[in-house]
């Protein structure tokens, strides 16, 4: 491209869109790292130096969120990572259905989280619900599933798949049916049967396809916080709190500078694990 | 034969499974919306003993001097709002990216695009902008957030369909002697189609079913939108387990029915988008 060319598309196109996305993103996220070292009330800030960072990670209440985070985002990542994979190679296969399971499962994705969590937790009722009276129906005692400390945070994270896994299929289907078909052909000229052609060609093929899923998954985790809201407001106690829910707390209770600091606390943990992800993931699909 | 047995018997097996995990949370929510206040509390789904279509969905809409409307009213112009903008300011945008890809300033300014796609906004700081520039609590000021935080998807979308538009339409727009604006409005914007529908409906639906923005950046009683109008019922309605199932099968109407009449685009839309972004 010569320059003449290149400047005959002008820059000043960019003009409406990064004015608002300046003033309304990229502004307060610079903003919010002076402004989580201060005790801050919107009108008035006295600058604090690190000291909300340390109240962060020295009341269990705050820092419990950060493991919580870590914890959820994992947990949600690689059930999607791996249920996705098996439902597209099921959605792919020859089957009868195949439109119908495609759209169902893609449903979930387009309603409103919020009143998902809420008919869950209402199915998810220790003694009520549906889901545990089924259970005692065939003679198991089902769970406290979201009152119960030790496993609330699973309960809402299989929630959160049964609602996003949708997505990861979607586009592991489109991956899968990017692989040439020849591919198959041949295998199933050698010899290899279904596993065979899974673990051979699908499993490596779709790696983009995983990418995608993996990084999607994974910063959806991190920054999840209406399901959680919904389910459980980060009870029983605060078991189940995450970094953003925490932050929704501080901003409640009028400690500005605190829930900036949350902010800036989940803004390092995306930029520490998802980046060198991001990164790591796209220098093995340019090898493959 | 036995391979065509095989294959319906794991069609059913699969239909059932669907049918548990999708169909009875619908049911449940459905059924449980028509029944009566006591009856509902139970939480089971026990055919009700009385049908209160009418007499529920009526009280659900007028609660708190019909705030559910307002709210439908609300949301209904901050999506459409967010949308119109949010397609021009994000279609130019990613024309000029994919055009000047690999120039100067290019890449610094993909970096902070993609940058948008990761990080997430930092709230109170946010607050304070559109406090000092008189927007908090007003219904620009939330579109514009919204703008703001689905413009890095929309640009990548648009950069990635751009490329499949061969460049040989602008240099003869240029030739018949078109400047940027016209070439890029009469021209390559009607050759956009297909992605900008795409963004219309997924966008549509992430900015109608939008709770956390709403909830930090467009508060108090006359701003509600529908995904608030839950949260705000929620205390309201605690032993009335049958107005917020009305309630959350109301606000999934919407969405519902883009699903029926788009559910193909949409899922071309987000393996397209997805897998380029």
């Amino acid at each position: 491209m010569t320059k003449f060319s290149a400047r005959r598309y002008s820059f000043a196109f960019l003009i409406p869109g990064g004015i608002i996305y300046f003033i309304f993103y990229l502004l307060p996220t610079v903003l919010s790292l002076f402004f989580s070292m201060t005790r801050w009330t919107l009108t008035d800030w006295e600058y604090i130096g690190f000291q909300n960072y340390v109240t962060f990670f020295s009341e269990t209440a705050l820092s419990i969120g950060f493991r919580n985070t870590f914890v959820y985002a994992v947990v949600t990542c690689a059930l999607k990572v791996i249920l996705g994979l098996l439902l597209a190679t099921f959605l792919t296969s020859n089957i009868v259905l195949k439109s119908y399971l495609r759209s169902i499962i893609f449903f979930p994705t387009l309603l409103s989280t919020i009143a998902v969590g809420i008919a869950f937790s209402m199915m998810m009722h220790p003694s009520q619900g549906i889901i545990n009276t089924s259970l005692a129906a065939i003679g198991i005692t089902g769970p406290d599933w979201l009152g119960n400390t030790k496993i609330a945070l699973l309960s809402v994270a299989l929630v959160d798949v049964w609602k996003g896994v949708g997505i990861a299929t979607v586009i592991y289907i489109a991956g899968i049916m990017a692989i040439s078909k020849e591919y198959y052909e041949a295998l199933k000229i050698d010899g290899g049967g279904s596993w065979a052609s899974f673990r051979h060609l699908t499993m490596p093929l779709s790696r983009p396809a995983m990418n995608s899923v993996i990084i999607l998954a994974f910063i959806g985790g991190l920054r999840s916080f209406d399901l959680i809201w919904a389910m459980t407001k980060g009870g029983p106690g605060y078991t189940t709190d995450l970094v953003a829910s925490i932050i929704y707390k501080q901003y409640q209770a009028g400690f500005y500078g605190l829930a900036t600091a949350g902010n800036v606390i989940l803004f390092i943990l995306v930029s520490v694990l998802a980046f060198p992800l991001y990164r790591y993931l796209n220098k093995n699909e340019v090898q493959l | 034969m036995i391979n065509r047995t095989r294959k319906y018997a794991v069609g059913a097996v699969a239909f059932l499974t669907t049918a548990v995990l999708f169909w009875v949370p619908f049911y449940f929510v459905i059924i449980n919306s028509l029944k009566n206040k006591s009856e509902s509390s139970e939480l089971n789904m026990n055919w009700p003993s009385s049908f209160h279509l009418i007499e529920n969905y009526r009280e659900v809409l007028t609660a708190s001097q019909n705030m559910l409307i307002r709210a439908f009213w609300n949301s209904a112009l901050l999506t459409v709002l967010s949308v119109l903008i949010l397609i021009l300011v994000s279609a130019m945008a990613g024309f000029v990216l994919q055009r000047r890809a690999g120039g100067r300033g290019t890449a610094t300014i993909n970096f902070l695009i993609l940058a948008g796609l990761m990080i997430p906004p930092a709230i109170v700081p946010t607050i304070w902008v559109l406090d000092a520039l008189s927007l908090f609590k007003t219904l620009l000021g939330i579109t514009l957030i919204e703008v703001a935080l689905h413009f890095s998807f929309c640009v990548i979308l648009y950069q990635s369909f751009v490329a499949t538009l061969p460049r040989e339409i602008d240099e003869s727009a240029f030739i018949d002697g078109s400047g940027g604006l016209r070439l890029f409005f009469t021209i390559i914007f009607p050759l956009l189609k297909p992605v900008t529908s795409t963004i219309i409906i997924l966008e549509s639906i992430s900015v109608f079913n939008d709770f956390v923005n709403p909830l930090y950046f467009f508060p108090g009683g006359d701003n509600v939108t529908v995904q608030l109008t839950l949260y705000n019922f929620m205390s309201m309605f605690t032993t009335s387990w049958n107005l917020l199932f009305a309630n959350i099968l109301l606000i999934s109407i919407p969405p519902l029915i883009l699903f029926l009449f788009f559910n193909k685009r949409i899922v071309e839309g987000m393996t397209s988008g997805a897998l380029k972004g």
